[in-house]
Formats: C-alpha cells, structure tokens, sequence
C-alpha cells in the first residue's frame, strides 16, 4: 500500500478534469434555478419563485402526469417479466442467441427502435396514448432489470437453494421462500433503474406519444427547443435530485459499483 | 412430473414472457423497418406494398453521402476524445482505496443516469452570450465581447461527449481492475520503468476493454439526433436528423427506414467487433 502514497498526483489530474467536465454544468443549472432575477442565465440573488412558477405551469403538470404513469407501468411489467427472464438466462439456458436477444434492446441506438416501433404500430393498426410509449419503454426496462438481477444471482450462495431441495421441497416452494428472498435487493435496484430510465426517456417517447399526451421529457424538450425560462432551471433541479437520489439508493442495495471489477 | 418435463416447463415460464415481449416490441419492428426499404411511399405516412429499390438510388445521392460522412466524423472525433479523457481517468480510479474507489464511480455514473435533455440543457445555460463561460472570460478581461461558442460542431461534439463519457471509463475501469497486480511486480522487478511498465503489461491487457468503450461511445453519438439539434443549431445536420425528419416531417417511411439501414448496419458491425474483443479479453 506504500506505493499508493508514493504515486505521483499527475496521475489523478484527468479524474479531476473530468469531474469538472461532468458537474460544472450541473451545479450551474442548479444554482440558477434559486435565481431571483427573471433571466436564465445572470445571477441576480436568492429566490424560490421559479419553483412556485413551475407548480403553476400546467403543460409541465400534465407532462409530469403521463409520465408516471407511464414510468410506474414500465417499472411493474419490466421488473416482473425482466426477473424471470434475469434468472432464465442465468440457470436455464446456455443458448448465446436467447442471452444477445435479452440484452440486444438496451444497445441499440434509441432512434432504431423508435422507427421500428412507429411503423410496427402502424402495421397493426394501434393508436397511439400512453400505452404505446409505455411499450416502447418496456424493450429497455426488462433487459435492466434482467441484467441487475442476474449479477445479483451470481453473487447468492447456491447452497441455501440445495439445502432446501434436500430437506424435501419442491422447485416452486424452493423459489418462492430461497431464490426470490435473496434476489429481491436486485430486483428492487432492477425496478428503481427502470423507473428513473423510463422517468427521462425522451427518443421513443417523442416517436410514440400521441401529440395530445406529452411524456414530462418532451415538454421539456418544447421548453428548450421555444425559450429558455428560468422555471427550466427548477424543473432540472428536481429531476437531478430524483435521479441521484435513485441511483444512490441502487448503490446502497446492490453494490453495484463492485459488478465492475 | 418428470425431471425433465420440469425443466422445460421452467424454462418457458422463466424464458417465455420476457423474450417474447423483447421479439414483438424490437425484433419484429426491426424486420419491418428492413421490409420498408424495398417499399413505395404512401400519400401520407405509411407505404404502398409495390417493390422497388429506388431508395437505394436515392440514398447515393451525395447529399445524404455527405450526411453519413459528417456523422461518421463526428462520432469518431467525440469517441477518440472519450478515450484520450476516459482512460486515464480509468487508470485513476484504480488507483485509489477500495472506499474512494466506489464514491469515483458513483460520481462518474451518476450524470449518465440523469435526464439527458437536462444534462444538455445545462450546456445551453453555461455556453450561451450572457453563460456564465462568457461573464467569466469577460469578467478577467481575456475577451471584449461575447463569444458565440453555441450551434457548430464544436458543441455538439461537446454535448455528445457530456452524454457517453461513462460509458468509456467503467469498461476501461475493469479491464485495469483486472490486470493482475503480479505481473507489474514482475514487471518492475525486472527493472522496467512505471511508463515502461504501464506500455508493455497495462495498456495491452486493457486495450481490448477500451476499444468496448469506444463502441459504446460511437454507436449511441452516431445515432444521436436530440444533440445536434439543440446544440448543432442546424449547423451540424446528422444522419439522426435526417431520419428523423423523414419520418415526421417529410412522411417518406421507406426512404426513412432505407437510411436507417446505414445505421443498423454500422452498429452491427461494431458490435460485432465489440464481441470479438470482449472474447479476446477474456481469454487474456
């Protein structure tokens, strides 16, 4: 370990750059949105207006709406059919397609799947709502959870499993009290991604909405794209807090940084 | 019940609903996007079921050519910036205690799992004429006036980068993880220099993780429309926007589909080429 204290702080100059690089932006949008002034971008002194301007703003309500109740239904589904494929993949298969085909969906590039989807829907004739985009986000949900719950599977201690078997229980029972007990902190960071995923979705949502029901990221993206006004600024602000508070709360369960070594 | 007939059972109960949902939602949406090329226009959306190969044609025209090129050149130049920023900053990670170890990581995943409208919105913000990158320059009296850093490539290089800079640096942060501690003892045992030993042991252990990253890296930024648009500013016109606009705003499915070709096409290979160093690493 002496060597640690020996080694030449040059070596951690791009790890500091880089967080630079990653959090001035954020800290910037969010000391702005306590902003007084009326302009998004010059300080002017301490207020919490805009984040009484964003309650009132009822095209942010209503995006904020769909949007959970399209991100609280991808979660179920996702983390219902993303367990069973998770542990599928891990204990009844070996097939490298079936795992490609588990896993495939959350590589590609959104805007591929965004394409396909519009034209499956219209093949079949589907109308687009909240169900559609719900769907839509269904491809990448279950692959995460599968993927979150199949590192968790292979950190659990199989024993437990055998033990039961030996003692006389069936495979279900054995499932229902050892397998599912152990793997629920993984499926809970599995559901917490898949929330936080589908809460900032913004490509497929944008492709299979109905223009009447906005997702919350796309009315962000007309705020954007029309004028910027410093109620953006809060809007970020709460988003970043949600989704930081997501992911640490994923890290206290799973670990999930230790799944890189 | 059988042993056997048990285990099948187990295996579509477990197997079935997931992969069946992934084949209806992105494999079968995929063959159609492919059967859409060899299609005719319709009026308005949609298509007319007539064969024909003249989006092929269309798609040598040098216009959209030059669009594939332009994007090809800017994912490239945001993937070898990624790696240049993202592997020593790997390197680095490793280097710390177990306990500082996780806290770096955390801190480097937790922007990617952000709202990534947000993330590039907070570029607008700090880049704009009265940002607060021009209020400081000003401020220390290196530059009169404003300068317009928004809407050209430079930007959007910049937000694509923002967006997937994780994405190079976990990869390439295991592969240094895994390198055994052995053999840079050996390594230095024998004589060699730190930078003589990160050259010759490191870096050709790592490399096939960093050319992962670099897939991860190009293959979402090649893709990438939202970017160009909002930090591009019409400057920087991506095959993204293209197909984009064929599908929304033009309404022609089967031209728009026949360009996204390029895109299915270019990701597969990568991923190919990622599976085949993934294999290689691990057999290192």
């Amino acid at each position: 370990m002496r060597s640690l204290r020996k080694r030449n702080p040059v070596v951690f100059l791009p790890l500091w750059l880089t967080y630079v690089f990653f959090y001035t932006p954020i800290v910037v949008v969010i000391a702005m949105s306590f902003n007084a002034g009326s302009s998004a971008y010059t300080w002017e002194g301490f207020s919490l207006k805009w984040y009484g301007t964003l309650a009132g703003n009822a095209d942010v309500l209503k995006g904020l709406g769909n949007t959970i109740i399209v991100a609280l239904g991808t979660t179920l589904v996702s983390t219902v059919l993303g367990t069973l494929l998770g542990v599928g993949l891990a204990r009844y298969t070996r097939s490298k397609i079936l795992e490609a085909l588990g896993t495939m969906p959350a590589i590609l590039p959104e805007l591929m799947l965004a394409i396909g989807l519009i034209i499956f829907y219209a093949s079949v004739n589907f109308t687009l709502g909240l169900h559609s985009v719900l769907l839509a986000h269904m491809t990448f949900g279950i692959p995460l959870v599968a993927v979150v719950v199949r590192v968790r599977l292979a950190s659990m201690d199989m024993s437990l499993e055998e033990a039961s078997r030996d003692l006389g229980a069936g495979p279900v029972p054995t499932f229902l009290r050892i397998t599912l007990p152990g793997l629920l902190p993984g499926i809970a960071a599995g559901a917490l991604l898949a929330f936080t995923f589908s809460l900032d979705e913004f490509v497929l949502a944008f492709f299979t909405a109905a223009p009447t029901e906005p997702t919350l990221p796309i009315v962000i993206y007309s705020m954007i794209r029309f004028g910027v006004t410093p109620d953006i600024n809060a809007l970020a602000t709460i988003l970043l807090t949600v989704s930081f508070t997501a992911v640490l709360a994923v890290q206290r369960m799973t670990r999930l940084t230790e799944s890189f070594k | 019940m059988s042993r056997r007939s048990g285990r099948t059972l187990a295996r579509l109960v477990f197997l079935g609903p997931g992969l069946i949902a992934l084949v209806t939602l992105a494999v079968v949406p995929m063959i159609l996007t492919l059967s859409f090329m060899f299609l005719k226009r319709g009026r308005f959306n949609g298509v007319i079921y007539e064969f024909t190969t003249e989006n092929f044609t269309r798609l040598m025209d040098p216009l959209y050519l030059g669009v594939i090129g332009n994007s090809v050149q800017i994912a490239g130049t945001v993937t070898l910036l990624a790696l240049l920023l993202g592997y020593p900053t790997a390197y680095a990670i490793a280097q710390l205690s177990p306990k500082w170890k996780t806290i770096a990581l955390i801190a480097i995943m937790l922007p990617f799992w952000t709202n990534f409208l947000i993330r590039i919105y907070a570029w607008i913000i700090l880049l704009s004429g009265p940002g607060l990158v021009n209020s400081t320059l000003t401020g220390v009296g290196l530059i009169d006036k404003p300068l317009e850093f928004l809407y050209n490539e430079g930007t959007v290089v910049v937000g694509l980068l923002y967006g997937y800079l994780s994405l190079m640096v976990l990869p390439i942060y295991s592969a240094v993880e895994r390198v055994d501690p052995r053999l840079r003892e050996a390594s230095a045992n024998l004589g060699a220099t730190p930078l003589r030993t990160f050259l010759s042991v490191t870096l050709p252990l790592t490399l096939p993780s960093a050319l992962i990253g670099c897939v991860l890296v190009f293959v979402p930024s090649f893709g990438n429309y939202v970017v160009p648009e909002l930090l591009g500013g019409g400057h920087a016109i991506m095959l993204g926007n293209v197909i984009r606009d064929q599908f929304l705003k033009a309404r022609d499915w089967p031209f728009g589909a026949t360009l996204s070709l390029v895109m299915i096409l270019i990701t597969l290979a990568l991923m190919l080429l990622q599976a085949l160093a993934s294999r290689r690493s691990r057999h290192a």
